[in-house]
């Protein structure tokens, strides 16, 4: 047998990023999550449990929402694209949703996940309850700190959240704790990735669960328009919100995709989230992709002020779209995100998530290079709710009043 | 096929009646002066092959000992470079064989093709690396078999016979069991299944068997017989040094 030619591992690459960097031990688990996408996910009868879910629990389909504001100031039409008014308030639950069905049917007991703004444990605490499965959560202990309402909406929904004191104690040594308890556990436990990161098959299953966002805008754009969006721009932490957005419009070379990192504090040196844009090939957590990293291969601290953004690499399909051209990818620092924030609250009465935000900056900032009358769709990946902490702190620390 | 220096390193000490003992120690534990000393005394101790771990910022296979230690290298500045500069110079003093055993990312920087031809001069003579199994190993192995270094293979309680067979065929060295299904560190006990894992790993590979992960005693081993040609400890012997104990001291008790 060539073991260079099977199907997992053809499968398992963007260009020539991807494939399966874990322990041996966790090969037997990944290959039945394997299976049971291609045999329980595609069958007739999950695809509409599926869906049923999404419309009637979740609130599908989320609307495209033309800004009318901010469209008539930028010269330029201005939609958002509402996952914020998913239940639980963000895209996270589309993914949870899918891999908690998914569970469900493979018949395991418990779902496992790691969060770093905490969006996606409340997303998988909330699938878990509502399926009927034990959840545990592992969050850095910084997050816990940052995100306490989050944790508090985990633990109400029956979750147990396990803060990991190690490493920078932020989501890539939650990621780091929720493999090693996944090795442990495989037999009982589906551990529900919240990204389109790590190993394959988790970068196509997530991708495949968040496609719902582009399919959702290609339709709606198309009857309220007429035509595809001119951009589709999403901000890029892990990068499931985005590929979400940007996989149904891959073959329309009209569209432009744009993929929007944190560049932190912006100066030069600061740790930032932009593992594109700072950074180089590597392995990480199951994947060769882009990450931000020592010469000698340590994994450098990352830092947004976005929590959900704040992760040293990126999903391997974004850093081959990258290398293909195919997206755009740039970024804007914390500053910029609070400034388009405000704006959006301001202008539009909607309180976007600091991740969300980052999108946001990007089309404001260009507003002079974005033709007039444009189609621009900005994936409000999420509310901004859990975000009022780290925003108030920023207040307060300007000396302004809140 | 001829047999490589760490088989013959094995099966040496097991025709001498006993199990090969492959101690493991991050590179530059417990600082970077001390380290080389420590070696030198687990040589001196009864070491057939000593494992080098190469300290990487997230290791997804180790526990919290392992961790530690291999953090606090990284901050006083140890590097995959450093190792194989400093084993180069300290190669000739050492007799046990040399595995480095680390994640793949610090090798994927360093060049894999420049590490397997910087290696080889360095007399290393097996690589480890828990993050890459049988889909991914392909371009590494080729460039380590172009300088006669084995890429060890790993399995595992869940591996099944037949990826144990794809493994066969590719593999050199020896081949590590690893007896729990978990992460590293010591343990008291170890499953029920370890010994009917390596009988069938006996079955499938023509090579010799290690045991690791886990193992804090000899006595441990007392219930897998010739199940085992080998066996690797990590964590106890991290904890032991870490006590102010001597790396002599913990050897003593395995001889």
């Amino acid at each position: 047998m060539d073991i260079q030619k099977t199907a997992f591992e053809k499968a398992s690459y963007f260009g020539r990023f991807g494939g399966t960097f874990v322990p041996e031990l966790l090969i037997p688990p990944l290959t039945e999550l394997e299976e049971a996408m291609r045999t329980i996910m595609v069958s007739k009868e999950f695809q509409s449990e599926l869906a049923l879910l999404l419309r009637d629990y979740v609130g599908r389909p989320s609307p495209l929402y033309r800004c009318p504001n901010l469209s008539q100031e930028l010269g330029f039409d201005l939609f958002l694209k509402r996952e914020d008014l998913n239940h639980t308030g963000a895209h996270k639950v589309n993914n949870t949703m899918g891999q908690a069905l998914l569970t469900k049917y493979m018949g395991k007991p418990v779902l496992l996940a790691e969060t770093g703004a905490g969006q996606h444990g409340v997303a998988t605490a909330t699938a878990a309850a509502m399926m009927g499965l034990q959840c545990l959560v592992f969050m850095g202990a910084t997050d816990v700190k940052r995100q306490a309402h989050n944790v508090m909406r985990m633990e109400l929904l029956g979750a147990k959240v396990i803060p990991v004191q190690s490493g920078t104690q932020t989501l890539k040594d939650a990621t780091n704790a929720a493999l090693r308890y996944w090795i442990a556990e495989q037999e009982t436990t589906h551990y529900c990735l919240g990204s389109v990161v790590g190993p394959h098959p988790f970068p196509t299953l997530v991708r495949d669960l968040q496609a719902v966002i582009g399919k959702e805008i290609k339709a709606q754009s198309l009857e309220q328009t007429g035509v595809l969006p001119d951009y589709v721009v999403a901000c890029v932490g892990g990068g499931s919100n985005a590929i979400g957005a940007f996989y149904d419009f891959i073959e329309d070379e009209s569209v432009k995709l744009v993929g929007v990192e944190a560049a932190g504090t912006g100066e030069p040196d600061c740790y930032n989230s932009a593992s594109i844009n700072k950074g180089t090939p590597g392995v990480l957590h199951g994947a060769l992709t882009l990450l931000l990293q020592t010469k000698d291969g340590q994994i450098l601290p990352s830092h947004s002020v976005a929590p959900g953004l704040d992760y040293p690499g990126v999903g391997p399909e974004h850093a081959h779209l990258h290398d293909s051209g195919r997206a755009t990818y740039t970024s804007v620092n914390d500053e910029q995100a609070i400034e388009a924030f405000n704006t959006l609250c301001l202008k539009e009465g909607i309180i976007p998530a600091l991740e969300s935000s980052h999108a946001l900056a990007w089309v404001l900032e260009n507003r002079d290079s974005i033709p007039a009358g444009s189609r621009v769709v900005v994936n409000l990946s999420g509310r901004g709710d859990k975000d009022l902490g780290i925003v108030e702190e920023i207040i307060a620390a300007r000396g302004e009043v809140a | 096929m001829a047999q490589s220096r760490l088989q013959q390193r094995i099966k040496a000490a097991n025709d001498a009646g006993r199990k090969a003992l492959i101690p493991f120690l991050p590179g530059g534990y417990p600082d970077q002066e001390r380290f080389w000393e420590e070696i030198t005394e687990l040589d001196k101790g009864g070491a057939d092959v000593i494992e080098i771990g190469v300290p990487f910022s997230d290791p997804v296979a180790d526990g919290p000992v392992v961790e530690q230690a291999s953090l606090a290298c990284i901050e006083s500045g140890v590097c995959l470079e450093w190792i194989i500069q400093e084993l180069t110079r300290h190669r000739d003093a050492i007799g046990a064989e040399i595995v480095l055993m680390g994640y793949m990312n610090p090798f994927y920087q360093y060049g894999l093709k420049r590490f397997a031809q910087d290696a080889a001069r360095a007399g290393v003579a097996g690589i480890i690396i828990p993050d890459v199994p049988l889909e991914e190993a392909a371009a590494f192995r080729a460039e380590l078999d172009a300088v006669g270094i084995d890429l060890i293979a790993l399995i595992g309680l869940n591996t099944p016979r037949e990826r144990m067979e794809q493994y066969a065929a590719v593999s050199s060295g020896f081949v590590y069991l690893v007896s729990v299904l978990g992460i590293t560190g010591a343990r008291d006990t170890l499953p029920d299944k370890v010994r009917g894992k390596l009988a069938e790993a006996r079955e499938v590979f023509d090579l010799p068997l290690a045991l690791g992960f886990g193992i804090k005693s000899p006595e441990q081993l007392d219930a897998f017989g010739d199940h085992l040609d080998a066996v690797v400890f990590g964590s106890a012997l991290i904890q032991h040094i870490r006590g102010g104990e001597s790396a002599a001291s913990f050897m003593e008790r395995w001889r």
